[in-house]
């Protein structure tokens, strides 16, 4: 997989989740530290579409072989789209985290909460 | 299984850099087809007795009745035999080598457990035998119970549950009945960071709350912070004792008493018994209720994964809520179930329990006596403690103990330092030890230790075998310190080489297509 | 040093001079508190030699009365099939005997492989395409299947045939009672699940459904139309199933239900005065995630060859720990191997010829008794391997049963209302069925006359 990197279009939240905001919706997905630390993603669990997500909190779970790990919504929201792809290709999270590995899309509840997240630049230095 | 191990052992360190790749031939891919991919249309290993009634019709009908038949394999006798002969040369086993797996207790299986399991009196036993015409089971099951006992230090034993984590489930089930019966309502159980993942199982599947109670810098429990989480909603705490650090918690007593001032109850998991047989006893450090694995420290054949039994051990306060059957003694004598019990909890399975594990467990109990399940403990402490020691002057910059200075019947070090250093995983490390000819100990458990390995060499080990597993291991260190690749690309001689895991949880395949 | 242990002398002196303790003693003296230490010996006899150990457990044995030492109709969820030869051999063989669970894999290929096979046999059996590698046996996979289905819909209620084997309705409460979820039981009519309380009972609150195929009473159940009564709900449809019968009888997987569960022993394991065993469980696609206990999968290695490892252990204890599907560690894999071993004996054709014979040895047995004086039918449904008679009220089935066995025939299961409950295995001829009718009768007219009448 490919060597660390951390867009600077999107915003993070410190437990290694990504928002990319697009108007009153976002997509969330794990940063590359994630998909690193937890070795092969072998199966991801979404949510349903519908549900509501509160900022902090786990939404779903992605599985490698020996780990389940929560991933926690950087915002609250309601999920509109789940990444359909990862039943059957959950190495995307893994190989294109930014990318063809987004997890869900959200319309969010409260434009504000993104103010509490951090830019690529201080993401990292929490990582050192 | 042939290894590498004389070259390594004996050798100079490093120069099977690059070992020979095991040859593959028409053989070795026979090994791996299912029975269900042999044998053709026809063939039969069964001959079905001659019908010997007047054939009725219409004993069934139609929309009742399958269709077809289940695809079931079509061998004879001589093709089922080979096929599970050759596969059986697949495995590893205790039989043919050291098996230091910790918390499993791979003690010796003596071969008169089979013998006498066997007889057809215990083996051709129907479980709904009139009791009268089951005295001998009833009595040796008796007699069982009465020796868990005095071996707990609690009067009360039931048979049933057939592995430790039932019987770890009747133990908090048994709680639950216990606050029932006084009108209390309690929600939370605590278990200690260091536990085995079946307690926090258990705990959510009793309908209880999972609180983790923190590990203090010494290995026990962190007296503080159960004082705090010790709440009136707490109904129990769920403790290995020594815990799965091998580490003898020197606060227990005062455990105890915070448990109990709290109305709790202390729930023991028996599964490291084997360090404390006749030396002390869960009953007298204050523990309600225990539960024992047969198949531990009671020498029942692990069988490649079960089956086990899981007898618990309760206080007088505990014990109206056991569940029945209860094997009681009438005054003539004679021995019966008991059914008739209004506190009981009701049953945990079918029948009375895995009474072929009784056999077993009650025959080694027999073989040992009071001195001999004493010297039991005593030898496994003793063993561990010298691996220990062996280990800490051979490779202990590289895999220090964990915790503390001492162990007792088994101990836990930290990879961490190897692979910081060496480069060199505890996996991988558990890999190139197959290639030695010893199973490896258990890894990355407990959790809260990096890169764990957990180590219980038991006491039917020779000092031989102990002295050999640990310069096996000085040698894989040594190795990874010139070539850490053999390690990691290890295992070389065995059936197959390392697997690919995440394929198979990818895409699961679980059963032969057919 | 009994004869398991083997320090010597030399041995303990240099072990603990490595240590640095003095003593055996000291290694206990600074671990384990004063307080806590027994300070006496177990009140326990000393130990014997293996000969008189092997005396010992023969003497208990000879004071059983055996599947061995009468002609046994006794059934109730376990049964005396012949156990083949094949089978005590290769359970006793250490490779398979002595080792763990396969923890590692590359040396664990057998084991492994052994499972895989296990639960393509249990998916072929019960026409459900998942199968785990077995879990303890029987009752406590009932229960099993109820906590699968209290993790996968939370709903508030059981709803339970009152033909499910008794014990596999009182464990299903035991553990229900823990993790909260009420039971309803739905009452037999003629033999069977009433169907119009079973449809009434469940509702939109109903997590599982549960009944046996044959229920307890050997009567074989419309389950596809039980499976059916479920379709609007939420409910899980979990069947109880005799494996033995599914040479003959509809599988679960083509009736409709979700969880196919039942007791293995009949499948090539012994009696063993009820264990050890194994218990299957068997599901549908759907709860592939949400199986208890290990399973067994097939990938390749780093050569590119076939080989197996246990798969998907994200659901269990060791990892989700609290949230883990079951708490179940073990299964019973020296048990389904030989319920493996056992299938493969009997092969394709011959679970349905045993089925057959079953089928009718037990119309035979249940005619040949049913006339008798005093004795009939408890229901009028089909049976396949095991049924159940009704004596009169003037009589006393304990004391029937009693007299029976005192001629060497034990005729079956006393039960509450009078009611015998009668099996067949292939090991009893209809010269054995002849003789329990003999005996029978005349254990009944020995009762009526007060006094003994030759059988």
């Amino acid at each position: 997989m490919a060597d660390a990197s951390y867009p600077e279009d999107l915003l993070y939240h410190a437990e290694h989740d990504w928002a990319r905001i697009e108007g009153d919706t976002a997509t969330f997905g794990v940063t590359w530290f994630a998909q690193d630390a937890l070795g092969e993603v072998v199966f991801f669990e979404p949510p349903q579409v519908g549900a509501r997500i509160t900022g902090g909190e786990p939404y779903a779970e992605v599985e490698s072989v020996k780990a389940v790990s929560d991933v926690i919504a950087p915002l609250s929201g309601e999920i509109v789209e789940v990444n359909a792809a990862l039943a059957d290709g959950p190495e995307a999270i893994n190989e294109d985290p930014y990318g063809a590995g987004w997890m869900v899309k959200v319309r969010l509840a409260d434009a504000a909460e993104k103010d509490a997240l951090m830019d690529s630049a201080a993401y990292q230095q929490t990582l050192s | 299984m042939s290894t590498l191990s004389d070259n390594v052992l004996h050798g100079d360190p490093g120069i099977e850099a690059h070992p020979p790749h095991r040859e593959v031939h028409a053989a070795g891919v026979a090994a791996t087809q299912t029975i269900f991919e042999k044998g053709r249309a026809g063939r039969r290993a069964f001959t079905c007795p001659e019908l010997d009634v007047p054939a009725a019709e219409g004993l069934l009908p139609g929309a009742f009745r399958r269709a077809e038949p289940a695809r079931l394999p079509e061998v004879s006798e001589p093709e089922l035999v080979r096929h599970y002969v050759n596969l059986s040369k697949r495995n590893f086993d205790l039989d043919s080598g050291f098996y230091p797996l910790g918390s499993c207790t791979m003690k010796h299986n003596p071969r008169l457990h089979e013998r006498v399991a066997a007889l057809p009196g215990h083996a051709r036993l129907h479980p709904l035998q009139t009791p009268k015409r089951a005295q001998g089971a009833l009595e040796l099951m008796h007699r069982l119970e009465h020796a868990l006992g005095e071996i707990a230090g609690l009067p009360h034993v039931s048979l049933q549950p057939s592995a430790g984590s039932h019987g770890e489930l009747l133990g908090v089930l048994l709680t639950r009945a216990y606050h029932e019966d006084r009108g209390e309502t309690r929600t939370k159980v605590l278990a200690p960071d260091t536990s085995h993942g079946t307690n926090p199982a258990t705990v959510t599947m009793a309908g209880y709350e999972l609180v983790k109670v923190g590990t203090n810098p010494d290995g026990g429990v962190d007296l503080d912070d159960l004082r705090a989480k010790a709440a009136p909603d707490v109904a129990c705490l769920m403790l290995t004792n020594p815990n799965t650090l091998g580490i003898f918690d020197p606060n227990i007593e005062e455990i105890s008493r915070i448990v109990h001032d709290a109305g709790a109850t202390l729930y023991y998991d028996g599964a490291n018994l084997n360090a404390v047989m006749g030396h002390s006893r869960p009953g007298d450090m204050g523990f309600d209720i225990v539960h024992f694995n047969l198949h531990k420290s009671f020498t029942q054949p692990h069988g490649g994964g079960g089956p086990g039994a899981g007898p618990i051990a309760v206080s007088e306060r505990i014990a109206p809520y056991l569940p029945h059957p209860v094997v009681v003694r009438r005054e003539d004598g004679s021995f019966d179930l008991d059914q008739d019990r209004p506190k009981s909890i009701g049953r945990l399975r079918g029948f009375q329990g895995n009474y072929g594990v009784f056999v077993r467990s009650y025959a080694y109990i027999c073989s040992l006596g009071a001195e001999g399940l004493k010297d039991a403990s005593t030898t496994a402490v003793l063993n561990a403690n010298y691996l220990l020691a062996r280990l800490r002057s051979l490779v202990g910059e590289h895999l220090p103990l964990a915790f503390g200075e001492r162990c007792m019947h088994e101990f836990v070090l930290s990879g961490a330092p190897m692979k910081k250093d060496l480069g060199i995983r505890t996996l991988d490390l558990a890999k190139r030890l197959l290639d030695h000819g010893f199973h490896p100990p258990t890894v990355y458990f407990p959790l809260l230790v990096d890169e764990a390995l957990l180590i219980e060499p038991t006491e039917t080990e020779t000092k031989e075998t102990l002295d050999a597993f640990a310069e096996a291991i000085a040698a894989i260190v040594r190795e990874a310190a010139q070539d850490p690749s053999v390690a990691r690309d290890a295992p070389y001689t065995t059936p197959v080489r390392r697997l690919d895991e995440a394929a198979a949880a990818k895409r699961p395949v679980i059963r032969q297509p057919l | 040093m009994s004869r398991y242990t083997t320090t010597t002398a030399s041995d303990l002196a240099e072990m603990l001079e490595a240590i640095g303790v003095a003593s055996l003693e000291q290694l206990f003296d600074e671990q384990v508190p004063a307080g806590v230490r027994l300070g006496r010996e177990l009140d326990l006899p000393p130990g014997l030699p293996e000969q008189d150990v092997y005396a010992h457990l023969r003497d208990l044995a000879a004071r059983n009365t055996s599947a061995e030492d009468e002609i046994s109709f006794l059934g109730a969820g376990m049964y005396d099939h012949y156990v083949p030869a094949v089978i005590d051999m290769l359970t006793s063989r250490s490779e398979f005997l002595t080792p763990y669970t396969p923890y590692q894999p590359e040396i664990s290929q057998g084991g492994l492989q052994v499972m895989f096979e296990y639960q393509t046999a249990i998916s072929e059996l019960t026409a459900l395409p998942v199968s785990n590698a077995s879990v303890y046996e029987g009752p406590s996979a009932v229960a099993s299947a109820g906590y699968l289905a209290k993790l996968a819909n939370g709903k508030g209620r059981f709803v339970v045939s009152a033909g499910l084997h008794p014990h596999s309705r009182e464990t299903l409460a035991t553990y229900a009672h823990g993790f909260g979820t009420e039971i309803a039981e739905v009452p037999l009519r003629d033999g069977i699940t009433d169907p119009e309380a079973w449809a009434a009972a469940i509702d939109a609150d109903t997590s599982a459904v549960f009944f046996a195929q044959p229920n307890f009473y050997g009567a074989v159940e419309d389950a596809a139309a039980l499976a059916a009564a479920a379709k609007d709900s939420p409910a899980v449809v979990v069947a109880q199933v005799d494996p033995l019968t599914l040479g003959i009888l509809k599988p679960p997987g083509e009736c409709g239900v979700d969880v196919a569960v039942g007791e293995g022993q009949s499948l090539g394991n012994r009696l063993d005065f009820g264990g050890p065993s194994f218990g299957f469980f068997a599901a549908t696609e759907a709860y592939l995630r949400r199986m208890p206990g290990r399973i067994a999968g097939e990938t390749t290695d780093v050569e590119g060859r076939r080989g197996f490892v246990l798969t998907l252990q994200t659901r269990e204890q060791h990892i989700r720990r609290e949230k883990a599907t079951s708490n179940i560690c073990t299964a019973q894999a020296l048990n389904a191997l030989a319920g493996v071993v056992y299938l493969s004996w009997l092969g394709r054709r011959g679970l349905v010829e045993l089925g057959e014979l079953l089928l009718q040895r037990t119309h035979y047995a249940r005619e040949a008794l049913a006339a008798l004086d005093g004795v009939a039918k408890l229901h009028d449904q089909p049976v396949v391997r095991e049924f159940a008679l009704k004596l009169d009220e003037d009589l006393d089935v304990a004391r029937v049963v009693d007299r029976c066995q005192d001629a060497g025939v034990h005729p079956g299961l006393a039960l509450d209302g009078n009611v015998l409950l009668v099996a067949l295995t292939e090991q009893r001829s209809r010269a054995d069925i002849d003789r329990l009718a003999e005996v029978l009768a005349a254990a009944v007219a020995e009762q009526r006359a007060g006094s003994p009448v030759a059988a």
